[in-house]
């Protein structure tokens, strides 16, 4: 049984359908990708699992709950945790605080094992803890994004264009990071505009334009698939 | 009129001050709370630090201590009670306000809430005017008449510093130190600071947004009936219109600190009382407002985010 299950989703803006019906399953230990355009909806199919944006038809299921009738702040509950795009982490909170939010619905108990965890995948973060986060480096704020949303020790990571505004050494950096973070057993689902590094690292992916997904396959057959490769991989 | 008179006017001006500024900058407090985490003016608040001095009054006369003729020596039992009833009223009332007034309006365009707060306001202002009628009701003098600086240093002096004042400062410094410790460590406070920073993020980590917005509410109103029991035995009068003047002090002491911010707040609250004791020291009271408010224009004019503001940029 797939651990998110995602079915017929149509997610309105105003009276804007930004997502026509979407489908998809992330299955236990996978990395699966959604790559696709600007505006091709795949920042709103994350928003709607983690129940910022409520669809007006479908369903979003984990395990036996239907996510579309959680209220949001009971989604990291269920075993969801979102590193959104832009990253959002709390500017004027410092670093450890913004891991301390990681881990609020858990309450305080026993998460020094989660701080080491993530001071452990991020040794940068650890020397920053007493820095207010706002004044972190671009690629540090990303790490902390990632961190806080590990600290909730979920089933699922949805995480959000996490190259965005990063360096290439550090977009390579983040990815073997995200690679180590799934080697470690999580699931996780990732939006990507970097189709090329997404699809290096994930198993399955789903290719969507305009709200719909057009093409779904394996990270691999994508990858060499030829619409694939022109529209977003920058191949002629 | 020699050099050492001056000095004692302006000493005695500054202490008038700081204890005035101390009452302003707790009702500041609650504007500042309030405004960090949803951006609304809540212009009733002045008004429920109103009501708060009416509870304390009505308090006292239940207690026995409504008029203070024929007592001997202060009830310090009864002024307990009556601040503690007076935090309670106001902070249940606050978020009574927040559930039927505000809530149903997180959605709606920034201008709706606004309006509604005025109109709260309003039902504010009217059960004051039930309450303790329409004329200016005496407050109870129930602290002692002691001056340190006369009675117990021996010092002629104009400047005063009597158990009053020590009452006011002793009572709402560490309630202000209190409630940055509250901000600053406890669950609920760093829940507050996500909130305020960003409420979307803050559902996401599991925090019940509505929950912490209830509890700002509330940590408003306890400060603001504290500060109407020090407010009432510092001025011994009170009167249904008394929130008006009360809060527009307050919210240019907020504006003046930088809205949102916190200790600017309370900076702003000693601020803006000491310039008011200075101008009506030095040029009369009819020029307090005058100071005040040119004093803001100023400010707003040269550092638009207040002395302490905030630079707004981060998705604050």
């Amino acid at each position: 049984m797939p651990i998110l299950e995602v079915q017929d989703v149509h997610t309105y803006y105003g009276n804007i359908e930004a997502l026509k019906g979407i489908s998809l399953k992330v299955e236990q230990g996978e990395i699966v990708t959604l790559i696709g355009s600007n505006g091709a909806g795949k920042t709103t199919t994350l928003r709607t699992i983690a129940g910022v944006l409520r669809p007006r038809r479908g369903t979003v299921r984990m395990d036996s709950s239907d996510l579309t009738k959680t209220p949001a702040n009971q989604i990291v509950r269920l075993g969801i945790a979102h590193s959104p795009e832009g990253r959002r982490i709390f500017a004027r909170m410092t670093v450890r605080e913004n891991l301390e939010m990681g881990a609020f619905a858990r309450g305080a108990a026993n998460i020094a094992d989660d701080y080491e965890r993530v001071y452990t995948l991020f040794p940068r973060i650890k020397e920053r803890l007493k820095q207010r986060a706002g004044t972190l480096s671009g690629g540090e704020q990303q790490m902390l994004a990632i961190g806080r949303a590990l600290m909730a020790r979920p089933k699922l990571l949805l995480l959000d264009e996490p190259s965005m505004g990063l360096a290439p050494v550090l977009v390579e950096l983040v990815f073997q990071t995200i690679k180590e973070i799934n080697a470690q057993g999580m699931t996780v689902l990732l939006v990507e505009q970097n189709a090329h590094m997404a699809l290096t690292i994930a198993n399955r992916g789903y290719v969507l334009q305009t709200g719909k997904i057009v093409l779904s396959d394996t990270a691999k057959a994508l990858a060499s698939n030829e619409m694939v490769r022109k529209a977003y991989l920058g191949e002629d | 009129m020699g050099e050492g008179k001056d000095i004692d006017l302006l000493a005695a001006a500054i202490v008038i001050g700081i204890t005035n500024g101390a009452f302003i900058a707790l009702i500041a407090l609650g504007y500042t709370l309030v405004y960090g985490i949803i951006e609304l003016i809540n212009f009733a608040h002045g008004d429920l630090f109103m009501l708060g001095t009416f509870a304390c009054l009505t308090t006292l006369t239940i207690l026995g201590f409504g008029t203070e003729v024929g007592i001997a020596g202060t009830p310090w039992l009864a002024l307990v009670i009556a601040m503690l009833v007076a935090m309670a009223f106001c902070g249940g009332l606050n978020v009574l306000a927040e559930r039927i007034a505000y809530r149903p309006l997180r959605k709606a365009p920034r201008l709706a809430p606004l309006i509604s707060a005025i109109g709260v306001s309003f039902i504010f202002i009217n059960i004051g005017l039930f309450w303790q009628g329409p004329t200016p009701r005496r407050f109870p003098d129930l602290l002692p008449q002691y001056d340190f600086l006369s009675q117990f240093f021996g010092l002629h002096t104009l400047v005063r510093f009597t158990v009053k004042d020590l009452f006011v400062l002793s009572l709402a410094v560490p309630l202000m130190l209190g409630l940055a410790w509250v901000i600053q460590n406890t669950r609920m406070g760093k829940a507050m600071r996500a909130v305020a920073q960003d409420s979307e993020m803050a559902l996401q980590m599991g925090i019940d947004v509505n929950r912490v917005i209830a509890f700002t509410f509330l940590l408003g109103g306890l400060l603001a009936g504290a500060a109407s029991l020090m407010y009432g035995l510092y001025n011994n009068n009170t009167v249904f219109t008394l929130g008006f003047t009360a809060g527009l002090k307050a919210f240019t002491a907020a504006v003046l600190g930088g809205i949102g911010n916190v200790s600017g707040a309370a900076l702003g609250g000693f601020v803006l009382g000491l310039l008011a004791s200075l101008t009506v020291t030095y040029f009369g009271g009819q020029w307090e407002n005058v100071g005040v408010f040119s004093l803001l224009v100023i400010i707003l004019v040269f550092r638009p985010t207040g002395l302490l503001g905030q630079i707004q940029g981060d998705r604050a």
